[in-house]
């Protein structure tokens, strides 16, 4: 049986930040890129194939001293619709929150059409979101419908 | 809608729809009374892909309202082969013009270079996306021919998958509580998300595949090109390619208000016969393609 103390070890836990709970595994490196944390300054821990119960394998990412607002974490939201954001102060969760899906979605994804004038010009992508549940998007400029199953990053 | 490109029927609501039919109308009824409306004006003709029917309706719009035209036809004659792009495009010619009106092969071309121009611009067609001013003039045919646009009966013939002409004209129908019929083979059946669409709006349709079964029911039978490239197997198509061709004889005893309509061009799927039937209007149809442009054209420059 896992101890709390070995659990410590294998994520250390941070003052202040932000933790980024439920990933699905296989979105992990997803998630990074969107959230572009190769760009960041501070301290983060990044946990691969964690197990959990409810999802079997997970990622989880801790960032040190950043808050990033709700809007850029709903970005992930299409790739981790059920990742749990937790807000740590002084070593304590002080505010919990889902990602939640936005209404329009810009850059991140591609068009699924091949004839679409984002996938043949330097066009950055816009979508209205027009299903939540089973994430469906339609595109601004050819209007047409690309689907979860067919998610690629731009 | 002053300064607002028109670039998918959605842009415009039936508000809009109305008043640019009510202007059509007004353009057709005194040819003479506008015919410098648009003097002074510079309005550019893009078309990266050749689309000689449609240009020139464009253009006969323009010259009768005393407007100038610039602009090139396919890409080949343009600097757009020697690898320009869109947006450079757009962008210098937005410089020389007070509008311009544009076609090109790839799907969302048009919204993309709304973005990037300084002055409006009417979509003449994105590769099978939208082509808002053949709906239009589509619907100020109906309502010519029917003096109304409500309750109307409309039988949709044809390729009633890949025609983009049939889909804008469902959803700007749908606002005059239509009644449907779609005939198609079975490979070119209407797709589901229009289906989607009709019955969220409540409105009535039924899929079929005779003609003959709605011809005498119909108000508009509305007719569009079967294309062999759309069938995967061509045995298919030789099945099927004469079962959608409307022959004089299949006219009679149809209602006196009905009207044949096709967006052209036609190859075969009208019998040449049909063409002196008093019945067939597709080519007053191709007229009111002028009007409603001229019509576009000057309410987005807000000179009507
Ligand atoms: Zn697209």
């Amino acid at each position: 049986m896992e101890t709390k103390d070995m659990k410590e070890l294998k994520v250390s836990a941070i003052k202040q930040g932000t933790v980024i709970d439920h990933i699905p595994a296989q979105s992990l490196f997803k998630v990074i890129s969107i959230l572009e944390l190769q760009k960041m300054d501070t301290q983060i821990t990044i946990g691969y194939n964690f197990e959990s119960k409810s999802m079997g394998q997970k990622g989880i990412i801790k960032l040190a001293d950043k808050f990033p607002s709700q809007k850029d974490l709903n970005k992930i939201a299409l790739f981790a619709p059920e990742a749990k954001i937790n807000i740590i102060r002084n070593y304590k969760v002080v505010e919990k929150d889902l990602v939640q899906v936005p209404d329009t979605i810009e850059g991140i994804v591609k068009c699924m059409n091949p004839k679409c004038i984002t996938n043949h010009e330097c066009v950055k992508t816009k979508f209205t979101v027009i299903e939540k549940k089973k994430v469906t998007l339609k595109c601004k400029y050819c209007e047409k419908i690309t689907d979860q199953e067919h998610f690629e990053m731009k | 809608m002053k300064n607002k490109s028109l670039v998918s029927i959605h842009d415009y609501s039936k508000k809009d729809y109305l008043r640019i039919m009510d202007l059509a109308e007004e353009f057709e009824k005194n040819p003479k009374k506008y015919g410098r409306l648009l003097s002074g004006k510079v309005i550019a003709t893009l078309f990266f892909e050749p689309s000689t029917r449609t240009r020139l309706s464009f253009e006969s719009a323009v010259q009768r309202l005393g407007g100038k035209i610039i602009g090139f036809t396919d890409a080949g004659s343009s600097s757009v082969s020697k690898g320009e792009t869109v947006k450079d495009t757009i962008k210098t010619v937005s410089q020389y013009s007070d509008l311009i009106v544009m076609r090109h092969p790839i799907e969302g071309s048009v919204r993309w270079a709304s973005e990037i121009s300084d002055v409006p611009i009417v979509n003449a067609g994105d590769g099978a996306n939208q082509h808002p001013t053949q709906c239009l003039l589509d619907l100020y045919t109906i309502r010519q021919t029917q003096k109304k646009l409500n309750n109307l009966t409309i039988t949709m013939v044809g390729d009633l998958k890949y025609g983009r002409t049939v889909h804008s004209l469902i959803q700007a129908m749908s606002y005059f509580s239509p009644t449907f019929h779609f005939v198609s083979p079975q490979e070119l059946k209407m797709p589901n998300e229009y289906k989607i669409f009709l019955k969220e709006k409540n409105i009535m349709f039924e899929e079929h595949k005779d003609l003959n079964e709605v011809m005498k029911k119909s108000d508009i039978v509305y007719i569009t090109r079967v294309q062999k490239e759309r069938f995967s197997d061509p045995i298919e198509y030789e099945k099927v390619k004469n079962a959608f061709v409307l022959k004089n004889d299949m006219i009679e005893g149809t209602k006196s208000n009905l009207k044949i309509l096709h967006p052209l061009p036609r190859v075969n799927e009208i019998d040449q016969d049909v063409d002196s039937n008093q019945k067939a209007y597709y080519f007053k149809q191709a007229h009111n393609g002028v009007f409603t442009r001229m019509a576009i054209i000057s309410s987005i420059l807000g000179l009507k």
